[in-house]
């Protein structure tokens, strides 16, 4: 289906999140749309799929003027859209979810979806048992079932809103597959990203945005510098590798064993030394968030000893392991890590964690205002954490750290950040392992991993490659060991030592 | 104690647990589309009054249990407001009315104190009446007994098999995956609360049409019943069959209180009248132990083989609560 935005404005409050986007998509075409976070392609494409009304503007599709008036009445036009956390029902059926909100008789047959389903699912080469449970497939898989979902509704247009964000290698692999087979029978599709690279390998063309107005478009082939230097207005240069100085040890485990819902771990032994950056790869679910937890006293191990900084922690519980200077970031920012509904200043004076029953307002606000600079956030002491974008709820949760640390566990540090954020981060993550401190992180950016990591562990079905040095390392090899391929190598290894 | 005697005291604590059994089925239904409706036990005591003032005043039965559900449907009809529209805490909300709700009917069930009235005639069923024993036991209820036999299995075909209980399903678990799929979230919050509000609304004339018949004011042994429901709809994990087993273990163990005060004369009466409320709590419990975090760091310590069967237990007892219950629905 031929799409047409015309001049498209929306504001919120005093935010003018699009400011007259212009933008024709044809049909059998990918359509990349790249911007950093806050540039208006979250709302563009929102209003695309009736979540918004714009202000100002028409949408044409297939020439024709039509005004859409809810998710429901867009994809009843057939335009689908695949939200960044899909919008399923984690505890539902397969099934289920895949049939709620189909119209149809009072008894929906199940039976006859599941085989729809099913045939949809063989088409693109992708696994889904009806009768299995939302909540046990990866994010991945829940894109696909998503994607599959949409399809059956009749999607003729397909927007997805950074699809790639908390996706495996693989996957990956598999949906950019699925897309160029869906554009080959006549969909449209539009990508939205922030990830040069995604975008430059899939999109036949690219319109970038920047501060809600269309900064530029191009077409392959594709020159990064000047993607980059439209989505910033200034070009911005990525780090060199940096080489640590391993220290003392830090983090020790002898043949642990961890037992998950759906995973077992066992025999797992590895040390890590101070100024040492670890990065765990993996599909998501295969292991390195158990791990993960259980280095930071979250998840109880059954087998084997955790170690920090030399004293024996096993079996000890978070807070002892926060009292040896462990700190754990989880991939729930605003779930996990942070308070929402209390301000900023608040934030600091709960991390602190000592003075006397009452709050001195002023000094609180005082400390909270030289953190908020030294660590770049954009808000003020008084706001409600909510209210910051994610790479700043980010940057908050790092300046919450504590001054002395000997341990950074993080879950997808940089997960939906642009890329000045991330450089950012890991500025600040280095210059904490130049103190001595060191970081275990989980990532599904291969890039990410290899380019931070000292060392790599890579993670299968619960198995644990032994610590990989990053420098000598590929993205492709470590698309293998990832996907499961190349683990004989490691078990000859161990025969033979 | 004969067998027949036996026979007839379960079949009362079928018949007793049929108020349980719509209060906590209409809840289930309200809290699977994400209202939490906290103003039951007071709205069971103002429905029974209404009910039974309302086949005082008609001499009709039908029109007393009408009347029971539109006060329920009312009652849930001003949450829902609150709640949906005026996008107040259910809880708070709830819990005011549950006081006003008790107290009205004190108030405006004065008049009619102690009247005796009709109740409602026992409804022998042609030869399944006869079937030695289960005829007892099953076939010689009251019309409303026979309903609620009707609901569990009714409601949990409507929730669990059809589409629109699909999308009831839906809107409690995550309104806004049930929007972009053409839900009209707020509308059907609406509906189901006071569908839900009318079915538990019954629960009152039941009990002063048939249970125990008339009005009695704070003396009704009425007050307490509407918490004992809001427990049972959480025991049950939101499914109108283990709600029902919740029902009717807590009128088992009522009656077993009765039984058992002649033969055990040591024990105050008082005690095996408040029994049931603690071994409900006890059993809450239970069922819900595996969700703490502590239990879960214990059972790490267990050898291998009897953790996993522990924990598969512990699974299957373990059910979560709508994903958006308590929570109003915003588009963005």
């Amino acid at each position: 289906m031929n799409v047409e935005l015309r001049s498209i404005r929306k504001t919120f409050g005093t935010i003018q999140a699009n400011a007259g986007i212009s933008l024709s998509v044809p049909s059998s075409c990918i359509q990349g749309i790249l911007g950093e976070n806050g540039a208006g392609k979250s709302t563009l494409m929102k209003i695309l799929s009736g979540f918004f009304h714009p202000d100002e503007g028409e949408i044409l599709l297939e020439g024709e003027r039509t005004i859409i008036t809810s998710p429901a009445d867009a994809i009843r036009l057939g335009i689908g859209m695949l939200h960044q956390d899909p919008l399923d029902f984690p505890p539902f059926r397969i099934i289920d979810d895949f049939i709620l909100g189909r119209k149809g008789g009072l008894f929906p047959d199940r039976r006859r979806a599941g085989k729809e389903l099913k045939a949809l699912a063989a088409q693109f080469g992708f696994d889904l048992d009806p009768d299995a449970w939302v909540d046990t497939l990866t994010v991945g898989e829940r894109q696909q079932l998503e994607i599959l979902r949409l399809l059956w509704l009749g999607a003729q247009v397909l927007i997805l809103d950074e699809p790639t964000t908390g996706i495996s290698q693989p996957q990956k692999e598999k949906l950019f597959a699925t897309l160029k087979s869906l554009a080959g029978q006549g969909m449209t599709i539009i990508f939205v990203s922030h990830k040069l690279e995604d975008v430059e390998f899939l999109c036949d063309r690219v319109a970038v945005l920047r501060q809600g107005q269309l900064a530029g478009t191009a077409a392959p082939p594709y020159q990064t510098s000047a993607l980059v230097r439209m989505m910033f207005g200034k070009d911005v240069a990525l780090g060199a590798r940096t080489a640590a100085q391993p220290g003392r040890s830090i983090l020790s485990l002898e043949a642990v064993g961890i037992d998950g819902a759906r995973l077992q771990i066992r025999d797992v032994s590895f040390r890590v030394c101070a100024g040492e950056v670890i990065g765990l790869a993996g599909m998501e679910g295969s292991g390195q968030s158990l791990l993960l937890s259980s280095c930071a006293g979250l998840t109880r191990t059954v087998a084997g000893h955790v170690g920090i900084t030399d004293c024996d922690m096993t079996g000890h519980s978070y807070h002892a392991f926060m009292r040896k200077g462990v700190a754990y970031l989880p991939a729930a920012r605003l779930e996990q890590g942070l308070v929402p509904g209390l301000s900023l200043a608040e934030h600091f004076v709960l991390s602190e964690g000592r003075g006397g029953p009452f709050i001195d307002r002023r000094a609180a606000a005082a400390a909270a205002r030289e953190r908020i600079d030294t660590y770049n956030i954009k808000g003020a002491p008084s706001h409600p954490v909510e209210a910051l974008s994610g790479g700043n709820q980010q940057r908050m949760l790092l300046a919450l750290l504590k001054k002395e640390l000997s341990l950074i566990l993080l879950e997808h540090p940089t997960r939906g950040l642009d890329i000045e954020s991330t450089l950012y981060i890991w500025g600040k993550l280095k210059e904490r392992c130049a103190q001595g401190a060191a970081i275990l992180f989980i990532s599904a950016d291969l890039d990410e991993v290899l380019q931070y990591s000292d060392r790599v562990l890579v993670f299968f079905a619960g198995r644990m490659s032994p610590a990989l040095p990053a420098e000598g390392l590929s993205v492709e090899r470590l698309g293998e060991l990832i996907g499961g391929k190349g683990w004989g190598a490691f078990a000859r290894e161990t025969a033979r030592a | 104690m004969s067998l027949d005697v036996i026979l007839v005291g379960l079949a009362g604590v079928l018949t007793s647990a049929a108020p349980l059994l719509f209060g906590a089925i209409g809840e289930t239904i309200s809290e699977r589309a994400g209202v939490t409706n906290l103003s039951m036990n007071g709205k069971i005591l103002l429905c029974a009054m209404g009910g039974f003032a309302a086949t005082l005043a008609t001499g009709s039965i039908v029109l007393g249990f009408l009347a029971g559900a539109f006060i329920g449907g009312l009652v849930a009809l001003v949450l829902a407001f609150a709640s949906i529209t005026l996008r107040q805490s259910q809880v708070a909300v709830g819990f005011v009315l549950t006081l006003l709700c008790r107290d009205l009917s004190y108030f405006l069930g004065n008049p009619i104190m102690g009247a005796t009235g009709p109740r409602l005639s026992t409804l022998r069923i042609p030869l399944l009446a006869d079937i030695p024993g289960l005829g007892v036991l099953l076939f010689r209820q009251d019309i409303m007994t026979y309903l609620s036999f009707l609901l569990i299995v009714g409601v949990w075909i409507f929730i669990f098999r059809t589409r629109p209980g699909l999308l009831l399903r839906g809107i409690g678990e995550r309104p806004s995956a049930a929007y972009v799929r053409g839900a009209n979230v707020n509308r059907l919050r609406y509906l189901y609360t006071i569908v839900g509000g009318a079915i538990a609304g019954l629960a009152g004339p039941i009990y002063s049409l048939s249970v125990k018949a008339g009005w009695k004011g704070t003396i009704s042994g009425l007050d307490g019943m509407g918490w004992i429901v809001l427990a049972i709809t959480i025991f049950g994990g939101w499914n109108p069959f283990r709600a029902a087993f919740g029902a009717y273990l807590f009128s088992f163990l009522q009656w077993l209180g009765l039984v058992l005060q002649p033969a055990l004369p040591g024990i105050p009466s008082q005690v095996l009248q408040v029994a049931p409320f603690p071994l409900m709590i006890l059993t809450l419990l239970f069922v819900n132990i595996g969700n703490a975090e502590w239990v879960e760091r214990s059972l790490a310590r267990l050898p291998e083989r009897g953790r996993k069967r522990v924990v598969k237990i512990l699974r299957a007892l373990n059910v979560k609560p709508p994903s958006a219950l308590g929570t109003p629905f915003e588009k963005e």
